[in-house]
């Protein structure tokens, strides 16, 4: 397998954004995934968010662990700096990425045995610390490249394709993500397009730590009767608490709604993400209230989906540290070293 | 070689601290040292300390030494023997003529004191519950009045003990009169009872000490983190390491704060763990801020997989390594040169680090900002090897130097002009034929110079690759590069005797001072021996060529199995019987007595019989 080359031929009638990119600036190599697999639809769905926000492609970085869904970055964004890493450890690498320039946008994708099995640890820390960064575990409850083994993320009792059942408790990661204090939590469908989109462009504006649990079937190991990440079971049993729209700050807001299922929450910079609500006793400000419901609906057999918790003002690991506004792979030398005069101090100090 | 005896002495002993761990006693002992230094005199110290907080044994050794030997020279003339736990084992190791210094307020039998040695009894106990009430106070100043004492005995400038006193409590000015009323009130006493002492270890004002200074290595190395332009530092706490990132926390405040905002130009995070840390220092790396961390050799092996991934992604990274006593937790607070290995080789499949081996504070400020240098500049992780008697002990040292006109080399950095003129780019082009590729840093240019970053094999423009021969290729330039690090790491320093020798002696590190002494131990023996003091590792040529100017060639390490002689026979192609191994891996710093005994011996079982003799048979 070697790399392939999208054809680069583009279409005139391709339709551009502000920028003047078309869909294809922000495309990547062909996949070389399975035919079907979800995690190529979340890759459809980046592409497609960060066209509509019209980012410049050169000013995302894209870091990954290891794992079939680690490996979509390279089929998107072809023009960004990119990372494939380790396995599990892709939130460490993002955090350091994140502190040496705080300017680009930080797209860390995973899957649920890089984060909720070898990376649990890394996972929780980064939420933790709100790296200011949009974090999408593409969730199919299985090991996808080492052929099906289950994850840490597979319903106990579910069974495998080769009939074995899992008797381990599995790990709910938006619940881990609220408890942790992300400050952006959604959940989506790999095959529900228009509400992941729209999820992943709030997700990118939000100056804080975003976590997006997507799921995602595995059609080659977890996609028969009986798993509860299976297209047909989540089709049947997606609960969406609310429905979308996403308006970056700059996008002017003609769409009128009907009062009552409408909220409007107005993020830090300005955008604002508009909630159709469908589940009328959701409130997306309410961490406690998110967890309450999620554990309820899960407990009636539910997959939740939507935007469960936003906090509009976030904190985030530069605040915290109180880092200079410059990033600083910036900074010159006039800034870093203090000098000999400086250091002459320092040694008479020393006597 | 005779037993060592002490002897009538002006400035050159070595007194030793028995003390309780948690008991106040550690900044009554700096007093001590210090203000030896004060009076010209250079002084060496060592804490020997356990994995605890409060409770077990405790050492301090000062070697004084008008001379400037630094290193432990072995063996002590004066102990003050203040812990009863350690009291038969501290009494024995006293040389012979030397003194006993000790507590002399509960009665002790015969039995537990030696004829050889000079005994000297304070009641301190006893005066200090006479003198204080409270009992904080009774403990604390127990070891302020012990250095009363000492100072009277062996001459002291009370003067220079009283400025240090100041010093240390300018904060908490209420502190200063009772320390130094605790203090004379040791020294008087000692000066009304102890006058018939016949204390044949005497101090005098010197000019030895120079401009030198007194600091630890990992002040040192956390200094030269920032003189090298460091912005982020992620570390995960463990001795002896943890204090280099305290040390850059505390420095950054002072200079890496933007005088108008407050902000601060640095970052540093205490990850959960030495994965995270390593993690953050590699992300950091690949985004252009210059990184590190700290740790200690089981981080060291938690860190392998992502050494590897950063040596083959090429990616700068700094590590600084304060090696203690493995394998395992092994011996946590004690010192060894015992990660060579794991560090030059860390990491599955084939890799080799770059090393950097200081020998002093003066060299780990030096080489920690070089190491940020290298480590841009080669594209790869560089190790800071120091070891725990370099970075927790307090050394005399050359004053940290930094010349303004110097500049931080970030390598083969392609710039977005450079792009937009059309220059080519491939990520693992070798371009200048030293293996060494350019780079751009994420979101340099709209639609040039963006590359993928992989761990797993990738052609020369950072394409995902399967292909053997793509695979073997950069394997190979990755070898070149290492070939191009040669030139460019500290070179080792060699420094030959006054008279031929067919003897050769390999150290690095902290044995360096130790090895100084006992080149002048050697030298009345009539032994000379030429030395190479290894700097860096890969080896230069220069190695070789020492290795191949002489028949033997001792090498000196704190380890078990002789890891720098591994890695000399296998890097250097040199036969192995040439290399002997003088080792001193017991978790204390190597002595100068050691190494002249251990030399002097093989030196005397080698010894080859001169050529004419040979014949003459
Ligand atoms: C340290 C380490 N252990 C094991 C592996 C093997 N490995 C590769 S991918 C993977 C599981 C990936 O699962 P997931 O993150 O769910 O990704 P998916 O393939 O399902 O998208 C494992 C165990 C590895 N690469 N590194
Ligand atoms: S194995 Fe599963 S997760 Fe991996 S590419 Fe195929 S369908 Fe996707
Ligand atoms: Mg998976």
């Amino acid at each position: 397998m070697t790399y392939l080359a999208k054809p680069r031929l583009h279409h005139p009638k391709l339709p551009a954004n502000k920028l003047g990119y078309t869909r294809r600036d922000y495309e990547g190599t062909v996949s070389t995934l399975c035919a079907g697999c979800g995690h190529d639809s979340i890759s459809a769905a980046i592409v497609q968010a960060c066209f509509e926000l019209d980012l410049p492609p050169h000013r995302i970085a894209k870091l990954s662990g290891i794992g079939c869904s680690s490996k979509t970055p390279t089929y998107f964004l072809g023009n960004s700096h990119g990372f494939n890493s380790v396995h599990g450890r892709m939130p460490s690498v993002l955090t350091g990425a994140n502190l040496a320039n705080r300017e680009l946008v930080y797209m860390g994708v995973s899957g649920d045995g890089d984060s909720a099995s070898i990376g649990f640890g890394q996972f929780a820390h980064a939420i933790r610390r709100g790296v200011n960064m949009v974090y999408v575990v593409m969730n199919n409850g299985v090991y996808g490249l080492t052929k099906g083994q289950f994850s840490a993320t597979a319903d106990k009792g579910s069974k495998s394709k080769r009939g074995v059942m899992n008797v381990d408790e599995s790990v709910d990661m938006v619940g881990v993500a609220l408890l942790l204090g992300a400050t952006f939590v959604a959940r989506s469908f790999s095959g529900d397009k228009e509400q992941l989109v729209p999820l992943l462009e709030a997700a990118i504006l939000h100056e804080g730590a975003a976590f997006i649990d997507v799921i995602s079937p595995c059609v080659a190991f977890n996609n028969h009767e009986g798993s509860t990440k299976s297209f047909d079971y989540v089709r049947e049993h997606n609960e969406a608490v609310n429905r979308l729209d996403f308006m970056p700050p700059r996008a002017e807001i003609t769409t009128q709604y009907e009062p009552g299922a409408v909220s409007e929450v107005v993020q830090h910079d300005g955008s604002v993400i508009r909630l159709r609500k469908l589940a009328d006793d959701y409130d997306p400000h309410d961490r406690i209230a998110a967890m309450t419901y999620m554990q309820e609906r899960q407990a009636a057999g539910e997959v939740v989906t939507g935007l469960l918790y936003v906090d509009p003002q976030p904190e985030d690991l530069h605040r915290n540290l109180n880092t200079v506004p410059v990033p600083l792979n910036q900074l010159g030398e006039r800034e870093l070293v203090p000098g000999a005069a400086a250091l002459e101090q320092l040694n008479a100090s020393l006597r | 070689m005779s037993q060592p005896t002490t002897k009538a002495s002006v400035n050159d002993f070595v007194v030793k601290f028995a003390n309780v761990n948690g008991s106040g006693s550690a900044s009554a002992n700096n007093l001590f040292a210090k203000s030896i230094l004060r009076m010209g005199i250079p002084v060496a110290c060592r804490n020997i300390f356990p994995s605890n907080i409060q409770g077990l044994p405790t050492w301090y050794e000062v070697r004084v030494s008008e001379a400037g030997w630094l290193g432990r020279r072995g063996g002590v003339d004066l102990m003050v023997a203040m812990n009863p736990q350690t009291w038969d084992k501290d009494v024995a190791s006293i040389d012979s003529g030397g003194y006993l210094f000790y507590d002399s307020s509960k009665p002790l039998p015969a039995s537990k004191f030696r004829d050889d040695v000079t005994v000297i009894g304070m009641p301190i106990t006893e005066i200090c519950n006479k003198a204080y009430t409270d009992a904080r106070q009774r403990q604390l100043f127990k070891n302020i009045l012990y250095i009363g004492a000492l100072s009277a005995l062996l001459g002291i400038d009370p003067i220079e003990v009283e400025k240090l006193i100041g010093e240390e409590f300018r904060a908490k000015e209420k502190l200063i009169v009772p320390n130094v009323k605790a203090f004379l009130l040791g020294r008087d006493w000692a000066v009304a009872n102890l006058a018939d002492v016949d204390m044949r270890l005497k101090l005098e004002r010197s000019g030895k000490v120079g401009d030198r200074i007194f600091i630890d290595g990992n002040s040192a190395a956390a200094l030269g983190a920032i003189y090298g332009g460091a912005t982020v530092c992620a570390w995960y706490p463990i001795t002896p390491s943890t204090s280099v990132a305290e040390a850059y926390a505390r420095y950054c405040k002072k200079l890496r704060t933007d005088p108008e905002t407050g902000k601060a130009r640095y970052a540093i995070v205490q990850a959960e763990d030495e994965l995270a840390s390593i993690g953050i220092v590699i992300g950091a790396g690949w985004n252009g801020a210059r990184a590190f961390t700290c740790t200690s050799g089981p981080g060291i092996s938690l860190m392998q997989e992502f050494l590897g991934l950063a040596y083959f992604a090429e990616i700068p990274s700094v590590v600084m390594n304060v090696q203690r006593g493995g394998p395992s937790t092994g011996m946590p607070t004690r010192t060894q040169q015992a990660d060579i290995l794991a560090c030059a080789y860390a990491s599955h499949g084939d890799t080799k680090h770059v090393l950097l081996f200081p020998q002093d504070p003066h060299e780990s400020f030096e080489m920690s900002a070089t190491a940020f240098d290298l480590a841009d500049r080669l594209q790869t992780p560089v190790f800071l090897m120091l070891d725990l008697d370099i970075g927790m002990n307090d050394w005399v040292t050359q004053p940290l130097t930094w010349d303004d006109s110097r500049h931080l080399d970030r390598g083969k950095v392609m710039t977005r002009e450079e792009l937009d003129a059309g220059k080519e780019f491939g990520r693992y082009l070798d371009v200048d034929n030293d293996g060494i590729p350019y780079r751009t840093y994420p979101g340099t240019h709209p639609t040039r110079g963006a590359y993928f970053t992989r761990g797993t094999t990738k052609d020369r423009y950072a394409r995902y690759s399967e292909e053997g021969p793509i695979y073997v290729d950069n394997m190979q330039r990755l070898l070149q590069k290492f070939e191009t690090a040669k030139a460019l790491v500290p070179r080792p320093v060699r420094t030959d005797a006054e008279r031929q020798t067919q003897f050769g002696v390999i150290f690095f590190g902290s044995t360096a001072p130790a090895m100084a002494e006992a080149l002048e131990g050697l030298r009345e023996q009539d032994i000379h021996v030429n030395t190479l003091r290894l700097r860096a590792f890969p080896f230069d040529n220069d190695v070789d060529d020492f290795i191949a100017d002489h028949a033997q060639v001792f090498v000196i390490e704190q380890n078990r199995d002789g890891q720098m002689r591994m890695l000399l026979v296998n890097e250097c192609g040199v036969d192995p019987t040439k290399l002997i191994s003088v080792l001193n891996y017991d978790g204390t710093p190597i002595t100068a007595r050691f190494i002249t005994r251990e030399i002097a011996e093989k030196v005397g079982v080698l010894k080859p019989i001169p050529l004419k003799k040979k014949v003459a048979r």
